[in-house]
């Protein structure tokens, strides 16, 4: 027996088990991606051009009360492109009190001034523009992470690809077009009062004072399932949004039977807010806008404390569950539109998973027959060689939360091609040896080290490119070389450890070795 | 012991005039086929679009779905048969839709023919245009940074020579795969683009155990009177066996995962099975020959200079 034997058995058995411990259970362990298992991709773009606007507006707004508090009067105090702040004053007085003010708006530059005329414009910092991008991004990642949990999915993936977007992935999912509702919409609920002094048919002549919009509020008739679009002239200021929103839950709608409706309670600040708010407007009707479309918009009887309300709108119970679970996970701080979509039936992942297994197995079979028909009982040997190494590679790919897809499958045949073509070298190097005469033994000795040279170069260059892919390659790039990576350093570690051993523990245990069986 | 080859002597190098050619008119072959088809047909991954498998119960014909995709717009779709003669594709240009929504339409619509019985949606894709265009460029960069990783690796293990010869062995399995591809009017698709990462690979290994057993050979003795094409030959002589083995199996492999994979795994292995006879081809006539024409050159170079010298 060589020395250190029993040292090399252990090392193997300790990675033997350690696989076994990343890989158990095998269900749970290896991910399937969705291209073998069926489910819903999605790769989300943020407008957060749009966030960076919203900001800007509530900036201007925010100026615009700090003047009045101020006492100087401002013609116009508006939101210019996505940055900008154009303030314009009644006159020149007032002018350095003016921008006394706006310098408490520290991150934004004043520029363009005109102290003649009045005017001047307050510019979003760049530092502040990209602050605010990323944050749309983040807090619509974190937004859509709640939501899904609260969904209910096994396994999502939902992580940020680039700079603005993010990639979904829910395996399984049965219902996409639900899910994709459900993480798509921006959820904006927000309270206005209406506008009734202006009558809704001159507002649709175009006619309506600078701080009121027409909203449509949708609604289906339901016997001829025909959709309207009732008008509704509503105040452009935001009494109350969603953000203070503390619960939402579904009720059955007391004033329409079958139908369902979503009661909300407001936190502390929203209560008060709310409860001033009805006061300050009794006999007025309050719109419930959710992203842009009005819900309802009930007549105000008394100042309504506790923070307490109802959004109805002919929903169903899935409906009002799902906006129920949107409202309390939080509004996307910016729209989101939909990039890429793919949609996998789950007998079509279950097809590819079938016959790519039937393929790949008898590929597999083609190979070990040869190799025992070639070689023998190196064949053997070679043949649990390739087998310790594929059960190392899906424990690598387990180890770090890999997903195996089909291009990752591809990693894997050429890992498999790869680890065959080791052992080929290193046997064709030993009968080399042989031929020219040495015994079994140093022929053995002299094949593995020459063949470990050409493996070494083989396997490192291959590796080298795999790493690159990884770095530069996006998903399904990214994919193949993680599994051909981990594939090859498992063959490494079976060519130098685990062939040589088998090999050492068949002959070198022998007094006298009169042949090898290659 | 069954064996191959024993001690094959043939002359690979000393025909590789032919082989350049050989390599010439395949790389014009591909290129011309793809000239004329006016480059790659990209799958949707890369273009952008939106596809829409279908299962029927009873085998339909391209004109029946067609006839059932008019009323709603999408009769100019085009429409393939994927697999099996039950299952087809269609294939729409970008659209203001979601794929969901299209394919409720498309459901709807195809529902109302009853000759193709119960039917289902078995995927549903929609690929935006900017996405496909970042994945076109994102892959190509990858696979660019990869070549160079090889070149740089095989420049400092072995020599330069021997890197750039690589590569072009690389580039040229590249092109006749794509050739190939072109001329089986198959579509590039994602899997497609992890078939050629995986030729790359393959054509690399290859490659480089014969470079390995050059250096081996020059490293051990030095070879007396014997040319650097000689040298080259018996290299590529001694790993014979090995290349026929691997090549052998990696084919057989391929090649079972070509006619059982199925329709997803079919273009893949295509690619494999092109890949697998150029990749070991290319490393005894397109890298091996251009190292020993490059050392030729440069010996020749050397040995004039010095002749020169002489003289003077």
């Amino acid at each position: 027996m060589p020395r250190r034997l029993w040292a090399r058995v252990a090392v193997v058995a300790v990675v033997v088990l350690g696989a076994a411990w990343y890989l158990y259970p095998p269900k749970q362990t290896i991910n399937l991606g969705l291209d073998l298992q069926g489910g819903i991709h999605l790769v989300l773009g943020v407008e957060t051009d749009k966030h960076v606007s919203t900001q800007t507006e509530r900036a201007a707004d925010d100026l615009k009360s700090a003047l009045e508090r101020k006492g100087i009067a401002a013609r116009r105090v508006a939101r210019e492109g996505d940055r900008t702040i154009v303030v314009e004053l009644a006159g020149p007085q007032g002018w350095n009190d003016a921008l006394t003010v706006a310098a408490e708006f520290g991150r934004f530059e004043r520029r363009d001034e005109d102290q003649a005329a009045g005017r001047f414009k307050l510019a979003m910092s760049e530092r502040l523009v990209a602050q605010l991008r990323d944050d749309a991004v983040r807090q619509g990642l974190e937004t859509i992470r709640n939501r899904v949990d609260q969904f209910g999915v096994a396994e999502p993936t939902i992580t940020r690809t680039g700079t603005d977007r993010i990639l979904i992935q829910l395996p399984g999912v049965q219902d996409p077009e639900r899910a994709k509702a459900l993480i798509g919409k921006t959820a904006l609920l927000e309270f206005k009062l209406l506008d009734e002094r202006t009558p809704v048919e001159q507002a649709l002549a175009g006619q309506l004072p600078e701080t009121s919009e027409v909203l449509y509020q949708r609604r289906v008739e339901p016997e001829t399932k025909a959709e309207r679009k009732i008008p509704y002239v509503v105040g452009k200021r935001t009494l109350l949004t969603g953000a203070e929103l503390t619960r939402a839950e579904v009720q059955a709608d007391p004033n329409s039977p079958g139908s369902w409706q979503v009661a909300i309670e407001f936190n502390a600040t929203g209560a008060r807010i709310f409860g001033e708010v009805t006061e300050q407007s009794v006999g007025q009707q309050l719109a419930i806008i959710l992203d842009g479309n009005v819900y309802s918009a009930p007549r105000i009887n008394e100042r309504i404390p506790g923070g307490r309300a109802v959004i109805t709108g002919q929903f169903t119970v899935e409906d009002a569950r799902d906006l129920a679970i949107v409202l309390r996970a939080g509004a996307l701080p910016a729209p989101v539109t939909i990039l890429e979509e793919r949609t996998v039936g789950p007998s079509l992942g279950a097809d590819s998973i079938r016959q790519g297994l039937v393929a790949i197995l008898g590929s597999a079979v083609v190979v070990f027959v040869f190799m025992l028909v070639y070689y023998r009982l190196a064949g053997l040997i070679a043949d649990v060689a390739l087998g310790l190494n594929l059960y190392l590679l899906f424990a690598a790919m387990a180890a770090f939360g890999a997903t195996l897809t089909l291009p990752g499958l591809a990693g894997v045949a050429l890992t498999v091609g790869m680890a065959v073509d080791t052992n080929v070298l290193i046997f064709e190097r030993i009968r080399e040896e042989l031929r020219v005469g040495k015994t079994p033994r140093s022929a053995v000795d002299a094949g593995f080290a020459r063949a470990l040279r050409t493996i070494i170069d083989t396997h490192l260059t291959v590796m080298v490119t795999a790493a690159i892919l990884y770095n530069f390659g996006t998903g399904p790039v990214k994919g193949f070389a993680v599994s051909l990576f981990a594939g090859l350093a498992a063959s490494l570690f079976t060519a130098y450890f685990f062939t040589r051993l088998l090999f050492d523990v068949v002959y070198m245990g022998r007094r006298k070795v009169e042949a090898v069986s290659i | 012991m069954i064996e191959l080859f024993r001690n094959p002597r043939w002359d690979f190098i000393g025909k590789r005039k032919w082989a350049y050619l050989a390599s010439l008119v395949f790389v014009l072959l591909s290129l011309g086929s793809l000239a004329a088809r006016g480059g790659l047909r990209y799958d949707i991954d890369f273009t952008g679009g939106t596809l829409i498998q279908v299962r029927f119960e009873r085998a339909p014909s391209v004109a029946r779905i067609r006839a059932g995709l008019t009323p709603i717009g999408l009769g100019d779709s085009i429409i393939q048969r994927f697999g099996d003669e039950r299952e087809y594709i269609i294939r729409l240009a970008l659209k203001e839709l979601g794929s969901e929504e299209i394919a409720r339409r498309v459901q709807d619509a195809l529902a109302a023919d009853p000759s193709f019985g119960a039917l289902e949606i078995r995927r549903a894709e929609f690929v935006g245009p900017q996405v496909g265009r970042d994945l076109q460029l994102q892959a190509l960069y990858a696979v660019l940074a990869g070549v160079l990783g090889i070149l740089l690796y095989i420049a400092l293990r072995f020599d330069l020579k021997g890197g750039v010869a690589a590569i072009v062995a690389v580039f040229h399995d590249v092109l006749v795969c794509l050739g190939a591809l072109s001329l089986a009017n198959r579509e590039f698709s994602l899997p497609v683009l992890a078939a050629f990462l995986t030729v790359i690979g393959y054509s690399v290994n290859d490659t480089i155990v014969a470079y390995d057993r050059l250096r081996e050979n020059r490293g051990k003795f030095v070879p007396k009177g014997k040319t650097f094409a000689e040298q080259m030959n018996d290299a590529v002589n001694q790993t014979l066996s090995r290349t026929v083995l691997t090549a052998l199996t990696t084919f057989f492999s391929t090649a079972v995962l070509l006619v059982f994979g199925g329709k997803t795994l079919e273009d893949f292995a295509f690619v494999l099975v092109i890949g697998v006879i150029t990749g070991t081809y290319s490393t005894i006539y397109v890298a091996a020959a251009i190292v020993v024409d490059w050392t030729r050159s440069v010996e020749g170079r050397l040995r004039r200079g010095k002749k020169a010298v002489a003289k003077a």
